[in-house]
């Protein structure tokens, strides 16, 4: 499962980001910013149009971003 | 007297500002990094022991990998790679004590550059109240670095930071073997020094977000603040501006009073106090715009705003931040465009700053108004509305809509790039009072230093424009004709018939080139109205009526949506962007729209049989 598939209120952990093109800059950054594999990850919110962007909530932080980077993010199911 | 050279670093929302703000105080100088638009901060501070400082603020980073203009600033300038910046003698790398995973592994990657450095844990109050309990020496010594505490909105919160400079510079700190993973490290450290209950802390973040961030009662929140924004920024600010209208005027004519009847009074009166004034006038609308965007963003309102916005702005390919800067354009372009600072992204910026003189500023009502009153007939349509309050309404939202054409243009220029939302939503927090006075005191400086002196130059050159030569004795007409304005307006003539002006309306645009209203007093003039006369417009609306073709009054309506001719509009994307050729962009693409919609509205007009003299 991917992170745009994830329903609001549900919860996952991270298994990793993946490349959308080589050097992807977007995937690079979702990963210094701790959208790293063991990660549990929850939606918090999502936009009021299109239900797009969400808001996570990942570590003590939370972040805002559009489907289309959500779609970097594979999930696995919380343990 | 040896000076020591340090650096702020963090990253976005640490509070390094609030503490910049408490070690400098108000001895800050702000400027822009040379060629980018990214905001240069510098501080100077004494330390107890008598050590002079010099403070650099760096921009905010997530990481030394850049991803943005301000983010190459700080690495280039932790780097010691920066051209204009000498290279920090000692990195300050503030971290928010509540948020230690993500910050952590900045500090870490800052450590790599292998500066001497020390460590603030900041907002060390409000971990202390979350129960998060650091072992500072220990952290000290797992980092390898000097670690201290700090709360920056306190008023003594910066002691430890400050007896820390006193020391002499610790070694360079540990780096780690290359390709190590911070995260990894980051997490080790924390598992060895701080203890945190499980996620209490975002217990107050959860039950805001749920009502701020709600699809319904999100929204109806933000429009509630806009709505109070705009008002605040449209009427209240209206009245603090007829006062400083009334007494720049009353200034004028005391210094009047006091020289003698030539053109040095002229010159003094209607070229200086006048131009000055109109410097001034805007400050009300920019204190008050910048009060509220300053709240907005300390309180962690602001990305929240930019969040529900997001969507809707897509469709003009722009972010959700672009909406607070486009809304306040709307009472005036000028505040607008330094409002344009919250937007991170560069492309973004310049597209915002492009299009934010086509939403129709106040300044724009005037003329509206009187071409309104004295072409279009007072007619109710369909039983329900005002045929006055329908035009105005085009107007409008033909500016909106050329907005949404020229935004989607200029995006479908750069196809290949992704220009992502990913965005932190940060803890709420109580804005602080000294760093919203500081904020906004540096805004009023940069605005009437660096805006106010190209408005005023340029006043006083329209002025003598307007003013020589002078017409010869027993001259009849209004002087102005007889003056170099007068003569440019009918040379502009040439330009201007296809699109049916005469040249009452070149002239009038001249001194309009100073402030879109100012060109309803210069068809007074022109008219041989009294110009200062204050119901000019109520004087004017039948002369016009009675000169102006329907063709020729919808025309000149065309032509003030997209009205290219504000020089303060332009001196402030010049003070913004720090581009002449941004100015000549804006200035050119807006005199293209306005001339061919204008043109395509006299040739509809004059097959219409509108064209002709009432």
């Amino acid at each position: 499962m991917r992170l745009n598939e994830l329903k609001l209120g549900g919860s996952a952990i991270i298994d990793h980001v993946e490349d959308h093109t080589a050097g992807d800059p977007v995937a690079e950054r979702l990963r210094a910013l701790g959208f790293v594999p063991g990660e549990p990850i929850r939606i918090v919110a999502v936009g009021p149009i299109g239900a797009d962007p969400i808001a996570v909530g990942i570590g003590f932080t939370r972040f805002a971003l559009r489907r289309a980077e959500a779609a970097r993010v594979l999930l696995r199911d919380a343990a | 007297m040896s000076v020591l050279n340090a650096a702020l670093v963090g990253n976005p929302n640490c509070g390094k500002t609030a503490l910049f703000n408490l070690l400098t105080g108000s001895r800050q100088k702000v400027a822009n990094y040379a060629g980018v638009t990214v905001e240069r901060k510098v501080g100077r501070l004494t330390t107890p022991k008598g050590l002079a400082v010099r403070l650099l603020d760096l921009p905010g980073a997530y990481s030394l990998v850049a991803t943005s203009p301000d983010e190459a600033v700080t690495r280039d300038v932790c780097a010691g790679t920066y051209r204009d910046e000498p290279a920090p003698e000692l990195l300050v790398c503030v971290v928010d004590a509540t948020n230690l995973r993500l910050h952590l592994r900045f500090a870490l990657e800052v450590r790599q550059m292998g500066r001497p450095m020390i460590l603030v844990l900041n907002m060390i109050d409000a971990a202390k109240r979350q129960g998060i309990a650091i072992d500072v020496p220990r952290l000290e010594a797992e980092f390898g670095a000097p670690v201290v505490t700090a709360v920056g909105i306190r008023r003594d919160g910066g002691q430890e930071v400050l007896r820390a400079l006193d020391l002499p510079p610790p070694p360079p700190p540990p780096a780690m073997p290359s390709g190590s993973d911070f995260h990894a490290e980051a997490r080790r450290i924390l598992a060895d020094c701080v203890t945190r209950p499980s996620r209490l802390g975002m217990a107050l973040e959860e039950r805001l977000d749920r009502w701020f961030l709600h699809p319904v009662w999100g929204m109806v929140i933000l429009f509630a603040l806009m709505f109070i924004m705009f008002q605040a920024v449209f009427s209240w600010a209206q009245p603090v501006m007829d006062l400083l209208d009334a007494g720049t005027a009353a200034l004028g004519q005391a210094v009047g009073t006091l020289l003698p009847d030539g053109a040095l009074r002229s010159l003094i009166v209607d070229g200086v106090i006048a131009g000055a004034g109109s410097v001034v006038v805007f400050l009300p609308q920019i204190l008050i715009l910048f009060l509220w965007i300053l709240a907005l963003e300390e309180s962690g309102y602001l990305p929240r705003a930019a969040f529900l916005l997001d969507r809707i702005m897509a469709t003009a390919g722009l972010s959700g931040r672009s909406f607070i800067p486009l809304l306040s354009s709307f009472a005036c372009a000028v505040p607008g465009i330094m409002a344009t600072r919250t937007i991170q992204n560069p492309r973004d910026r310049m597209i915002t700053i492009l299009i934010a003189p086509l939403m129709t500023c106040s300044a724009r009502l005037p003329v509206y108004t009187l071409l309104i009153a004295a072409f279009v007939p007072e007619r109710r349509v369909a039983g329900l509305f005002n045929l006055h309050g329908l035009v105005l309404f085009a107007l409008y939202m033909a500016g909106i809509l050329s907005a949404l054409v020229v935004a989607r243009v200029l995006k479908n220029r750069d196809r290949q790039e992704e220009h992502p939302l990913l965005l932190e939503l940060p803890a709420y927090r109580l804005p602080n009072p000294r760093d919203l006075a500081l904020g906004l005191k540096q805004r009023a400086v940069i605005f009437l230093s660096r805006v106010g002196t190209i408005i005023v130059t340029v006043s006083v050159l329209l002025w003598a424009l307007a003013s020589f030569p002078a017409p010869p004795a027993g001259a009849a007409g209004p002087a102005i004709e007889w003056s170099l304005a007068g003569r440019i307006g009918h040379w502009m003539l040439y330009v201007m018939a296809p699109i049916g002006f005469n040249w009452q309306i070149c002239v009038s645009l001249i001194p309009g080139l100073a402030a879109r209203e100012v060109a309803v007093s210069a068809l007074a003039t022109v008219y041989s109205l009294g110009a200062t006369d204050s119901d000019a417009a109520n004087q004017l609306q039948p002369l016009l009526s009675a000169h102006w073709s329907l063709g020729t009054a919808l025309s000149l309506l065309t032509w003030y949506i997209f009205a290219p001719q504000c020089f303060s509009t332009l001196a402030v994307i010049r003070r913004e962007t720090g581009s002449w050729r941004m100015v000549g962009m804006t200035a050119g693409y807006l005199f293209a729209m306005a001339y061919g919609a204008a043109f395509v509205m006299w040739r509809i007009s004059l097959l219409l049989g509108w064209g002709g003299s009432p």
